[in-house]
């Protein structure tokens, strides 16, 4: 395409609203339903359900957050849609709130990006002295305020109910569930989450309709998606890609040359080879969070394995088993080997066998994941070993 | 079963066989009622539900995840198999996982053969730790200066400890510190537990599945001093203990074992043996008195006194309300706990009946407590003129001592008491449940006023009797003896509370002027001193249920019921004490507090 869609204007606002505010919040679910729109936050539960969920939930207050955490090594697309489209993420979680029946809304901004609260904030004051925000919206009888509230550095506050725990002044640590945020969130009520660049879809979708939408990405993945690509490429940066598109694709566009390794999804993600480049990257494929690392030849794999690890020990919560003591253990053989050692057979394939308990007993997606850097580097390039 | 016409059966298969369940059931209470096996860890019949232990896990049909049994609500046509392939060899590693972490020596551990990790290991056959074990101690063994000790080498992080603080106490004195492999269980700003609002309850040693928390040792100090020629070491057992010691050697909960303590007791080498009880019947006197006392001034004299009265006889709840309700300080009752009564006496009435030199009596006490051994150890408690009680041993640490000197107290003679200290009635015993102090002072108090018997069956106030966290009572006076025409048609209101976030409750209520009671009892520990710190480990409510049932059955069997009957104590008002409330007895027998920080 041409240019990115999701920065591109829109139809004016007053217009998105009364298109809004003309239907039934269930018509408005339906419509993004329909749409197939997925959280763009990396785990890809469809947004209509999950709003829905809160919809039909009954309180006496419900909440819309908009995860801001952006924590994903790698990944920095909400860093340019908060700076330059934020009016089209305080639109998304406008409609989303009237689509539950919320009032009250909260940015949960990464403490890494506090340098853009101050640019935000004032932002948001901008929107309500136009009457787009705040009591009678666009004098549709609708109330909605949005705060900001600042992450303290923790990677696993990007897990929606670490981060709930965290906004509640607890420690960042996931919780049991059920009960899902949609129904028992925030303070208890029922919360809606979602990742900046999902609610930056959500006017596109009004405006224009969910077969417009539908056009883009593929049958399960539908629409377009920002790959924040680094690395060893001339032109890293931001990207707007049909979703299935292929890894050489990407690698295509950014020049990269002589390619060894792509970490796809992050740090949790999976680690592509050369054999893998012709995959394509959606819910379906390779995982879509938006983090694109290229490794060209001259990288050790070890080097990089190490680097994942020691980011997953620095960040994991501590809370449950599997997590807190394999990612340790993870962690200290990748430094032997990166030390030179060699591992032997039998260990491995009890650190295989760890990797495999730690993705099926952990109690949150960053243990689930912190061991696939382990496995797909070790399967996929044997040679750094 | 029974099956309303409101409630929703489904049904679900574990391992194969066809099962049904309540709706908002999870897989763990399923499998439990029907008699299939499935480990856990950081689960606890007491405590909310935690999921991080992650040793519950099971395969359900359709996810590609291992679920938690312990939290995972059961669906209609659920497919779950505890023994598939996967989940043992994810149990497998997540025990292994656990005992890498471990770092002590099983033999020497306070709870060899009782530790969860250890029971694990066996029943899962784990043959070897695949992962390499720290060489080192990571952390010092913290003393605190406190009845309490942490070695968080042995902590698995099982957060069952910050769970009964937090949410059966209300205290919240102990936290996760730290983050991911680097977390260790402490307080806030790293400081010691009696730097901090911890009441020394011991709740958390009770939780505890490992030999993480534990109390501080005092059978070293007794031994010698029972070793020592020139001592003579006099014990005094609470009411609480002897309906528990016998789990400590295999026994199921519920076994009465006084007799047999007794002797034990007598074997170990304690030179007498005297029994809490017999001030249990003591406070009582004092206690009543006392209340009788605020009564009259608040119904007579009209005068400004606090009312309504709470019990002092708990530690734990002395610490808490010296933290967190000073302002209520005047309310408790000024009379010290029996075992500090007891104390003040040994080194006083009976050297002086014995004719032996204070200085060379021991006094020890067996306690169902941990926060006893503090307050042993407060300053003020020297009332005798020197200090009146020297060492607590806990339930455990006794057993311990038991076991020390080659006995198994099953196989023991019976053996009594030894006099006078050693004479109780019912009313004493019961001092070990929730509500008996209530009950106890009731049935002389009533007595004294009206000079007839309380007017319950079999003298059982089954009103203030029960599990119940609040319960409250009331007994009007009628037809009183002539010196207390002044309670003529008084409706006496009582109120019993156990646990902290219980006393939590009530406080607040009584701060606010809504708690129209004249008399309170308050017990820091679940279902009284029979759960208390020092108590046999396991604790769950069934457990704590058979040890209450124990104690009144102890009750009922007993010859006297009300503490005023009891002679010895008489003797003492006749040869020691003089009146109740008198002079000697505010020296002896009675205390004051002081207000602490409250975080």
């Amino acid at each position: 395409m041409e240019r990115s869609r999701l920065l591109s204007p829109l139809c004016e606002y007053s217009e998105i609203l009364n298109k809004v505010f003309s239907q039934n919040p269930e018509d408005i679910i339906n419509l993004i339903k329909e749409s197939g729109l997925r959280g763009r936050g990396g785990a890809g539960f469809p947004t209509g359900l999950k709003w829905e969920f809160s919809a039909k939930a009954q309180a006496e207050k419900k909440y819309v957050i908009c995860n801001a955490d952006e924590g994903e090594p790698g990944t920095f697309k909400d860093r340019v849609l908060l700076l330059e489209s934020t009016n089209k993420l305080v639109q998304g979680m406008t409609i989303a709130a009237y689509a539950v029946g919320s009032n009250y809304g909260i940015i949960y901004l990464r403490a890494e990006y506090k340098w853009m609260l101050t640019e935000l904030m004032e932002k948001i004051e901008e929107m309500k002295n136009k009457g787009y925000l705040g009591k009678n919206i666009q004098g549709k009888g609708f109330d909605f305020n949005i705060e900001f509230r600042l992450n303290a550095g923790a990677y696993v506050c990007g897990e929606e109910t670490a981060l709930i725990e965290s906004l509640e002044g607890k420690r960042g640590e996931a919780r049991n569930k059920p009960p899902y945020p949609a129904q028992e969130g925030y303070l208890g009520y029922p919360t809606v989450i979602n990742n900046v660049e999902t609610f930056c879809n959500i006017p596109y979708i009004i405006c224009h309709g969910a077969e417009e939408f539908k056009k883009f990405g593929t049958d399960k993945s539908c629409g377009t998606k920002l790959f924040s690509i680094s690395g060893d490429c001339e032109a890293p940066g931001v990207y707007e890609l049909d979703l299935g598109s292929k890894v050489q694709d990407m690698l295509d566009l950014v020049g990269a040359r002589n390619t060894k390794a792509v970490q796809i999804g992050g740090a949790g993600g999976a680690t592509a080879s050369e054999k893998d480049f012709d995959k394509p990257i959606c819910y379906e494929g390779y995982p879509p969070g938006g983090s694109i690392m290229i490794f060209n030849k001259s990288r050790n794999m070890v080097h990089v394995l190490r680097n994942f690890m020691e980011f997953f020990e620095e960040e994991s919560c501590g809370q449950c088993t599997p997590c807190r003591e394999g990612v340790k253990r993870l962690t200290e053989a990748v430094i032997r080997i990166d030390k030179g050692e060699k591992i032997d057979e039998d260990e491995m394939r009890i650190l295989l066998d760890l990797a495999e308990v730690m993705k099926i007993t952990s109690k949150c997606g960053l243990g689930q994941t912190a061991a696939n850097p382990f496995v797909y580097i070790y399967g996929n390039f044997k040679e750094d070993f | 079963m029974q099956q309303t016409t409101t409630e929703k059966m489904l049904n679900l298969k574990i391992n194969g066989k066809i099962l049904q369940a309540k709706e908002e059931e999870t897989i763990l209470d399923v499998a439990r009622r029907n008699n299939i096996h499935i480990p856990t860890l950081c689960y606890h019949d007491d405590l909310c539900l935690s999921g991080i232990c992650r040793v519950c896990v099971v395969e359900v049909e359709g996810q590609r995840l291992l679920q938690t049994a312990c939290n995972t609500p059961v669906f209609e046509g659920m497919v779950v198999n505890t023994n598939s392939q996967q989940v043992r060899k994810a149990r497998k590693m997540i025990i292994e996982l656990l005992l890498s972490e471990h770092v002590g020596d099983c033999t020497t551990c306070k709870r060899n053969l009782n530790c969860e990790l250890q029971e694990l290991a066996s029943k899962y056959g784990i043959e070897e730790v695949s992962f390499k074990k720290p060489e080192e101690k990571r952390f010092p063994v913290e003393e605190d200066n406190s009845p309490i000790v942490r070695d968080n080498d042995k902590c698995i992080l099982c957060r069952r400890c910050i769970r009964v603080c937090e949410e059966i106490q209300g205290v919240d004195a102990i936290t996760p510190v730290g983050r991911g492999k680097d977390t260790s269980i402490g307080c806030l700003f790293d400081l010691g537990l009696d730097e901090t609002i911890c009441v020394f309850c011991g709740q958390c040693i009770n939780r505890c599945p490992t030999g993480a928390l534990s109390e501080r040792d005092a059978t070293k100090d007794v031994w010698k001093a029972i070793e020592d020629p020139t001592k003579h070491v006099v014990v005094q057992t609470a009411p609480a203990i002897r309906a528990a010691l016998a789990e400590e050697f295999d026994v199921p909960p519920g076994e009465r074992v006084t007799a047999k303590m007794a002797s034990a007791l007598k074997m170990i080498g304690f030179d007498t043996v005297f029994d809490t009880d017999f001030t249990a019947d003591l406070t009582i006197i004092e206690e009543g008195t006392e209340l009788l006392t605020r009564l009259k001034k608040a119904l007579v004299d009209k005068s400004d006194v606090a009312i309504p009265m709470f019990t002092s006889c708990s530690p734990g709840w002395i610490n808490y309300i010296e933290h967190n309700y000073p302002d209520l300080l005047p309310n408790l009752s000024t009379c010290k706990s029996p075992q500090q009564m007891f104390g003040a006496l040994i080194k006083t009435y009976y050297a002086e009946k014995q004719g032996i030199d204070p200085d060379n009596i021991v006094s020890v006490s067996v306690m169902p407590c941990t926060a006893k051994k503090y307050e042993a150890d407060r300053p003020e408690m020297t009332d005798s003129g020197h200090k009146d009680v020297d060492y607590v041993l806990t339930t455990r640490e006794l057993a311990r001592m038991i076991k020390q000197a080659g006995l198994d107290l099953m196989e023991l003679e019976d053996a009594e008491f030894d006099a006078p200290m050693g004479i109780s009635t019912g009313a004493g015993v019961i001092f070990g449940a929730t509500g008996g102090v209530m009950e106890a002072a009731i049935r002389t108090a009533y007595e004294l006023v009206t000079g007839r018997e309380v007017p319950f069956d079999n003298l059982n106030i089954q009103p203030v009797r029960s599990m119940e966290g609040i319960r409250a009572a009331s007994i009007t006076i009628t037809d009183p003896l002539p010196e207390w025409s002044f309670l003529d048609g008084v409706e006496v209101k009582v109120a019993v509370a156990h646990t902290l976030s219980n006393a939590k409750k009530l406080m607040d209520r009584v701060r606010a002027g809504e708690a129209p009671y004249h008399f309170i009892e308050v017990m820091a520990c679940p279902g009284g001193c029979l759960g208390g710190g020092g108590q046999p480990i396991p604790t769950a409510p069934d457990i704590r249920k058979k040890r209450a049932e124990a104690i009144y059955t102890e009750d009922g069997e007993m010859k006297l019921r009300k503490s005023h009957e009891n002679p010895a104590v008489k003797q003492l008002y006749d040869e020691f004490l003089g009146e109740p409330n008198g002079h000697k007895s505010h020296e002896l027998l009675h205390t004051h507090y002081t207000e602490k920080s409250n975080w």
